[in-house]
């Protein structure tokens, strides 16, 4: 029990120190704090450097949230409904995004888009990016729903005269609903943190708020507001991811494995 | 209108099947592994040293290079050497975090602690190796602090720190497919193993363990090929260590064949590593 305790508390203290430290009035964060201040706080808000971060973050969480969820659920409908010839690869294939080193991934795609598309680094790539593994978190929590619902109820909305869209909009997608709402939280906290993927998708113009923090790290006058950047998207994920956890219950590990 | 559409979609399962899979496999297949077919190739192509420009000609020039400097050897290694430590101590930690939250927490108790756990790990990457910046300083950092007044000092920032931090990251991966594993193993085995008059070791070691077995090959997985690939965690709190992801990413912007190149060791650890696994059956776990 008190391993249990130990090991809890060695996978919560690091976060912990960051969001007290936000508040370390001692500029080069000496432990432990003597005071307490929220000046940090007041500067990062008012960094427009931050700001523009921050929006380019949001604009990305959404955007491939939204791409994941629409393909991720019908994939999902796919695996689970039909029968069809390299349906075992498919399922694979959906995982591979994520199992593989994200160096990988990073520098396959960029690549991809330099020499093979032209296409140029921005928002767009971004959400490429981020969408290519989102898809799986989705698609994880959808199937396991859409297995656990089987296919009685639509089959008896059927039978009373609803045709398929009607089935699928009041029937199957209310039972869905919960299980896209975890995934899709679930997307936008990866989304929203991700670093390893995106110092290779975003090119030199764009920041999202985890690589304004990885170019600001090193900067000792930037120290305190990257520390305040940090407590902040320790609390912005850590509280939907843990909503989606305790919605997708269902599946154990609720959408990875 | 909309009833005839239905019906007209209702007849052709074929091309509702062919619909709902026309985008993602577009996306998976075409642009992904696309992606990393061409990514492949590209480790075959050279630079020229005066433009920087790609020339495009199959050479094995790049992993010539790469398998004969004892420099970028010493990376591989090095990297490889803390990938086994990493999984190991994960693997330590999570084999009793994960036989608690199985055997002995209430089922209650239980959802939440999976949650409990699951959620750092999906906190960002960065913020927790930043986290553990400000733990390992030495001297002013928390550790010292925590730690001091027993007479432990800090590692600083080096090899173990790269260690406990990766440790710290993947920890979660590797604790939840045995809790899976612990929990589809039944109670009964472990009462009837007791009453046969083993200790509890005895049990652990003959019973627990090789039942266990392919969720700690599952988890592994992670942890091995999470580490091969890391690069950013060097940066932060490696000090001047260098790992296979930091050589990737430094060749990225000024010869990237090369980069490619040597991002395929990872990908070729793994898949003979996936493959060996395989004839363990620990893939069904996953």
């Amino acid at each position: 029990m008190s391993l249990m305790g130990i090991g809890l508390a060695f996978i919560y203290v690091p976060l912990s120190v960051v969001v007290i430290n936000s508040f370390n009035s001692s500029r080069t964060f000496s432990w432990p704090p003597s005071s307490f201040t929220t000046e940090w706080w007041s500067k990062a808000i008012s960094n427009t450097g931050v700001r523009k971060a921050l929006s380019w973050s949001l604009a990305a969480g959404f955007s491939a949230t939204f791409i994941a969820l629409l393909l991720g659920t019908s994939l999902a409908f796919a695996v689970s409904r039909y029968n069809f010839f390299g349906k075992d690869i498919i399922s694979l294939l959906v995982v591979l995004p994520i199992s593989l080193p994200g160096v990988v991934t990073g520098i396959a795609l960029s690549n991809a888009f330099n020499q093979q598309l032209g296409l140029s680094t921005g928002l767009l790539t971004i959400v490429i990016g981020h969408a290519t593994f989102c898809i799986v978190v989705v698609y994880n929590n959808a199937l396991a729903r859409l297995r656990r619902m089987g296919t009685s109820l639509q089959e008896a909305s059927m039978d009373l005269g609803a045709n398929g869209i009607t089935t699928f909009r009041l029937i199957t997608l209310p039972n869905l609903a919960s299980a896209l709402f975890a995934g899709g939280l679930l997307a936008f906290g990866l989304s929203f943190d991700e670093i390893v993927v995106t110092t290779f998708t975003a090119g030199p113009g764009i920041q999202t708020l985890p690589i304004w923090i990885y170019n600001n790290l090193f900067r000792p006058n930037q120290a305190p507001i990257v520390n305040v950047v940090a407590a902040t998207l320790v609390v912005v994920s850590v509280i939907p991811i843990y909503l989606s956890q305790r919605l997708s219950q269902d599946s154990t590990s609720g959408g990875r494995f | 209108m909309k009833g005839s559409i239905a019906t007209w979609m209702h007849k052709r399962p074929k091309l509702r099947l062919a619909a709902l899979l026309a985008a993602p496999t577009l996306w998976l297949v075409v642009a992904y592994l696309g992606a990393l077919g061409a990514l492949l190739v590209t480790a075959f192509f050279t630079i020229d040293s005066f433009t920087g420009n790609i020339i495009a000609k199959f050479n094995l020039g790049n992993f010539h290079d790469m398998l004969t400097d004892p420099a970028y050897r010493n990376v591989v290694l090095r990297t490889l050497g803390i990938a086994i430590s990493v999984t190991l101590i994960c693997a330590v930690f999570a084999i009793p975090m994960a036989f608690f939250m199985a055997k002995i927490a209430k089922p209650r108790s239980q959802k939440i602690l999976v949650a409990l756990v699951l959620t750092p790990l999906w906190a960002s990457y960065l913020v927790k190796i930043y986290a553990w910046r400000t733990m390992l300083e030495p001297n002013t950092g928390v550790m010292d602090w925590i730690l001091g007044p027993i007479g432990i000092h800090s590692p600083g920032f080096g090899g173990p720190a790269i260690i406990i931090g990766l440790s710290y990251l993947w920890l979660p991966y590797m604790i939840l497919p045995i809790y899976a594993g612990l929990e589809r193993l039944p109670n009964s085995l472990l009462d009837a193993s007791g009453d046969l008059g083993a200790r509890n070791f005895y049990t652990f070691r003959r019973v627990i363990l090789p039942l266990i077995f392919p969720s700690l090959v599952a988890g592994s997985m992670f942890t091995f090929s999470l580490t091969l690939g890391d690069y950013i965690t060097a940066q932060i709190i490696g000090g001047k260590l260098q790992m296979l992801g930091n050589v990737v990413y430094q060749n990225f912007s000024i010869n990237l064949p090369f980069a490619a190149t040597i991002a395929t060791i990872p990908v070729a650890i793994m898949a003979i590593y996936l493959w060996l696994v395989r004839r363990t059956g620990a893939l069904a776990s996953l």
